[in-house]
């Protein structure tokens, strides 16, 4: 009797670790379940006009340096912007409240990130501040579609006076 | 040649059908199927474990170095999540089931037709499929697809543990770009694997079993047999099942 128990207590362990298992890798990875890094620190709010495929978890940087953390990005629908909130980590308390921040991509394939360039005032941004000057994701698709509207316009201004050369 | 391929193949496909007949019986008393999936599923658990710690580890190292030539470390989680969902889980752990579990299957059932056991049991008119076949053989399904979930999580955990912990992957960005590419038909994709590799594995380890010739020999071999064709046919299913999903 106590080696079936005991064997049956093990079978029962294992579907259960199988079955969280199961859970985890269903409902954790796809989509937006578990927050990595939620960490204490001060919240900023900055509104971009687009935040690009930027996502909560996503690094805030100051010169290179990790600061902080995107803690949630929502749509505004009352001036149609997108409303990011920053955490900040507490030892970083001295960030000047005109400071701006921008959009940037790590790399060249990598992901987006928050960059925060220092300003001038002697004022500094606390629980709650608002970052007024952003910028938004540099959008490489209209990147280079604007690059080959260019190209072609002047293409285009090239090739028709050759082609009326030829022609005669 | 051919011929002979052709029938063999007819023989275990009639040889499932068996099996899956006698099932539902083998359901109803669920004692000797959660023995088997005790057997062949939580004494795999460490062996398992073990090797998804490594090779997500491995995934980790290689994933960061290749991935920081183009600057895109960030993009390890994704990597690492997918390589591990979609290919390494499910079919590292169909051959590691081969090698751990196939094996003692089939030398178990090979034993008892080497010793007239299953003889003794069809002359008392007890049918051996249903008292020592299929039980196994679904104890060998059920267990599979949880040894699959718990490699991909240990396996996700090694990965972290290097990208994160010791090349200096930023942990948000790892794991939130891992959340914003891993949908959940790449989570579906592995379990279907699993599931059949699961079906494959057990069904070639009970077969070669029952049909090992009743020798010392014959109990060997069949052992031989049966880690060579389920790691061949993981692979070849493995290759369908791929075409299949990339193809919808």
């Amino acid at each position: 009797m106590k080696p079936q128990r005991s064997l049956e207590i093990g079978t029962g362990l294992f579907v259960l670790l199988g079955f969280a298992a199961l859970v985890f890798l269903t409902t954790q990875l796809p989509g937006s379940g578990m927050r990595v890094g939620a960490e204490q620190g001060y919240r900023v709010l900055a509104k971009f006009d687009n935040v690009g495929d930027l996502k909560p978890g996503a690094p805030v940087s100051m010169s290179g340096v990790r600061v902080g953390r995107v803690e949630a990005i929502r749509f505004d629908p009352t001036d149609y912007r997108a409303e990011v909130t920053l955490r900040i980590e507490r030892q970083y308390d001295r960030i000047p409240d005109d400071s701006d921040a921008s959009i940037q991509t790590q790399g060249l394939l990598g992901g987006k990130y928050v960059g925060i360039g220092a300003g001038g005032s002697e004022t500094f941004l606390a629980d709650g501040g608002r970052i007024d000057f952003t910028q938004s994701a540099i959008v490489l698709e209209s990147l280079v579609n604007k690059f080959f509207a260019n190209f072609a316009d002047k293409g285009g201004a090239k090739a028709a006076p050759e082609q009326e050369e030829k022609t005669p | 040649m051919i011929a002979e391929t052709l029938s063999r193949v007819g023989r275990v496909g009639l040889f499932l059908v068996r099996v899956l007949r006698q099932a539902p019986a083998a359901l109803a008393r669920p004692r000797a199927v959660v023995h088997q999936v005790y057997n062949a599923g939580a004494r795999s658990l460490v062996i398992i474990m073990l090797s998804g710690l490594f090779v997500g580890m491995v995934l980790g190292l290689q994933g960061f170095d290749l991935l920081q030539r183009f600057g895109s470390e960030d993009a390890l989680g994704i990597a690492a999540a997918l390589g591990l969902l979609k290919e390494l889980g499910p079919v590292v752990t169909a051959l590691l089931f081969a090698g751990r579990a196939g094996t003692s299957l089939t030398s178990e059932i090979g034993l008892m037709r080497a010793t007239d056991q299953l003889t003794a049991m069809e002359i008392m008119a007890v049918d051996p499929l249903r008292k020592v076949v299929a039980p196994r053989f679904l104890g060998g399904v059920i267990a599979m697809p949880l040894l699959v979930a718990v490699f991909n999580v240990v396996g996700l955990f090694g990965a972290q543990l290097i990208g994160v912990q010791v090349m200096g992957v930023d942990p948000g960005a790892f794991w939130s770009q891992m959340q914003g590419a891993v949908e959940l038909d790449d989570v579906n994709e592995g379990i279907v694997k699993s599931l059949c590799f699961g079906v494959a594995c057990s069904l070639v380890a009970v077969y070669e079993g029952y049909h090992a010739a009743p020798t010392a020999e014959g109990v060997g071999l069949a052992t031989t047999r049966t880690v060579v064709i389920s790691s061949v046919l993981t692979l070849l299913i493995d290759y369908i099942l791929t075409a299949a999903f990339l193809g919808r």
